[in-house]
């Protein structure tokens, strides 16, 4: 019976010192994380940022893959309300119904991050501030690349992303609204490859059956799709990156690659990353310091001049 | 329009691919045509065989499954595991031979095990092949860590994209595995054995019919054309993409079979009906890129063809139709 006490004992008196250093080593943040799922490479590099942020800063990242359905993505927020999370960041996965679980995290006093997609609420006081992908100005970026480096081409083919998704909606508009500002480039066809490879190589196959020669400009709205489409301008005897100038979004490792190798032109950047500007944002949240109301990542145009420089260090 | 009944379901699709074909001739004369490109045929008809051509054999297992009256939702996540590891055993520097096996091999695992939730423990068709579905699906982002993996082995890519004087190797496989099929089927008695457990499993058992046999081999048989369709698809872009390869190939097959003529409720099957199916299916989306139909409007058109020929296919509306007519004449 002594020597259980004495156990006891010493194991209070560790605790009470782990707390007491834990305490002087200023309690470490806690940021729960609700991610919509793991359904594209964007999105893998997206949650690698943040996890791999977390543990340089020292942060303790409760994870929570909502795969895909919002009642998950609910529920998760709901957990991190009951945990007591200093934050919460929450990647949405549709932009409405959030409102009571955000109101739930209000009262707890939990500041919440909206990342990459936006949510619709009454109430703009339900969340701390959002920080997204700003889609419009990819388009836009691509179409200005264009009107720059074009030369004497402008007839060009769109390779469309999923209709109705945001990214292929405002890339699309972005991409229009540039080119009414250069009346010699027009789009002569436009098509959705859905994002995919094969449905890139499967519509671009058919504009080259369709137009022919006329084609001299690929507007792509991923790089997925462009990849595709190299496949079958190559396979219509044609040099991609030459004979028909190609441009596409979101710069993963194959398609920086593809630049390296001269058969894309431009890709524009869809930044994943997110990691390092969320936790600034917390931190400056926690600090009392004001945060913008919405911001976005910083997105880079990557062609010829600087693609071999960036290929080394592309991590998705 | 008495003889309508006596017609063959086959040609209901028929008329369709025949209309669409002249559709797309009318508002682009150059349709059909095709040209010779560093030896190899080029043109749109190529492209909607070769497209097509993954469809086709999806179809052809579909149309066995169905005909006993099951239905195989699987086959799209089928499709992706076995393209995806196909694609990793290539990365880690494995020969054809192996990758190739490996991907039937999924397929073959697959149907097995949908076979022996169907036909031994009696699961209803629709569950036990959504669990695959799910699993299947999960397993290729598993193997491939979730990233698309690039195919460099030229071998392998002849799957999807070789020629064989001049004709793609694909739309060639799928034709000669319709017609073996057919051979086979028709020639023997296991296509009536297929149509008799569609038609009354317990009729077909009392008559000393190996019911539950016969069933679990159709799976078996549509898990195999499922991954040889998925070695195909990533064939075709020389590269796997767990997350969208094969996605909604099911209800693409699945429509393939019903258009060409088979009804879900089992029973007589038509494998010609499943094979014009599956063309139909891809003429169609060559045909909004061909006309320039917009994407968000694409759906519409699509779902009318494919209504106009399912009402076709179904006696009760061709009577409506011709009642119609006759009534407007008086």
């Amino acid at each position: 019976m002594a020597s259980l006490l004495k156990k006891l004992g010493s194991f209070a008196a560790g605790a009470t010192l782990l707390f007491a250093a834990s305490a002087a080593l200023a309690k470490p943040l806690t940021v729960g994380f609700a991610q919509t799922g793991a359904e594209s490479a964007w999105r893998t590099a997206n949650t690698n940022s943040m996890k791999s942020e977390a543990e340089k800063r020292g942060i303790n990242l409760k994870f929570a893959d909502g795969q895909g359905k919002q009642e998950n993505q609910i529920r998760a927020v709901r957990t991190f309300v009951t945990q007591g999370v200093d934050a919460i960041v929450l990647a949405p996965i549709v932009e409405t119904g959030w409102e009571p679980v955000l109101r739930e995290a209000k009262r707890a006093k939990i500041p919440v991050v909206i990342m990459d997609r936006k949510v619709q609420t009454s109430d703009e006081s339900l969340y701390a501030c959002f920080i997204g992908s700003d889609f419009y100005k990819e388009g836009a970026m691509a179409a200005e690349w264009i009107a720059k480096n074009a030369g004497s081409r402008s007839k060009i083919v769109e390779l469309q992303g999923t209709p109705g998704s945001a990214a292929a909606n405002e890339r699309r508009k972005a991409f229009a609204d540039e080119l009414a500002k250069n009346p010699a480039l027009k789009i002569i066809d436009s098509q959705s490859g859905d994002f995919r490879r094969s449905g890139g190589k499967e519509v671009m196959e058919a504009f080259l059956k369709k137009h022919g020669k006329d084609i001299e400009i690929v507007y792509a709205h991923n790089d997925d799709m462009a990849l595709g489409a190299i496949q079958a301008i190559e396979e219509a005897g044609l040099k991609p990156g030459k004979d028909i100038l190609i441009v596409s979004i979101d710069a993963i490792k194959e398609g920086v690659q593809a630049v390296v190798d001269g058969k894309i032109n431009a890709v524009v950047e869809c930044n994943p990353l997110f990691g390092p500007k969320i936790y600034d944002t917390i931190a400056k949240i926690k600090a009392g310091e004001p945060v913008e109301r919405s911001s976005y990542n910083v997105d880079i145009v990557i062609d010829s001049t600087n693609a071999a420089a960036l290929i080394g260090q592309r991590q998705y | 329009m008495s003889k309508s009944k006596s017609l063959s379901p086959v040609w209901w699709p028929l008329i369709g691919l025949a209309v669409l074909v002249a559709v797309n001739l009318a508002l682009n004369p150059a349709f059909l045509n095709v040209t010779v490109l560093d030896g190899r045929l080029y043109g749109l008809p190529i492209d909607i065989l070769n497209q097509g051509a993954r469809g086709l054999v999806l179809a052809l297992g579909m149309t066995l499954v169905i005909a006993t009256g099951g239905v195989d939702l699987s086959v799209g996540s089928v499709m992706a595991a076995a393209g995806a590891l196909a694609a990793v055993l290539l990365a880690e520097g494995h020969g054809l031979a192996v990758a190739l096996t490996a991907g039937l091999g999924v397929g073959l695992l697959a149907g097995a095990a949908n076979g022996l939730l169907v036909a031994r423990f009696g699961i209803q068709p629709i569950v036990a092949t959504l669990i695959l579905m799910v699993v299947g699906r999960g397993a290729a982002q598993l193997m491939t860590n979730g990233e698309v993996v690039v195919i460099k082995n030229d071998a392998f890519a002849f799957v999807g994209n070789g020629t064989v004087f001049g004709f793609p190797f694909a739309p060639l496989l799928a034709i000669a595995l319709f017609v073996a099929a057919q051979l086979f089927l028709r020639r023997t008695a296991s296509g009536l054995f297929i149509e008799a457990v569609g038609d009354n499993e317990t009729a077909a058992r009392f008559a000393g019919l190996g019911a539950a046999r016969v069933k679990g081999l159709v799976y078996v048989i549509c898990g195999l054309c499922a991954g040889l369709a998925g070695l195909m698809a990533a064939a075709n872009i020389r590269a796997a993409d767990s997350y969208r390869m094969g996605e909604n190939m099911e209800l693409d097959a699945i429509f393939a079979v019903v258009v060409g003529g088979t009804a879900l409720t089992g029973g007589r099957f038509l494998l010609l009906g499943s094979f014009i199916g599956a063309l139909l299916l891809q003429t169609l989306t060559t045909t909004m890129y061909n006309l320039g139909v917009p994407p968000a409007v694409a759906p519409v058109p699509k779902a009318v063809l494919i209504l106009v020929v399912c009402l076709l296919q179904s006696e009760h509306a061709r009577r409506w139709a011709v009642s119609l007519v006759k009534g407007g004449k008086k």
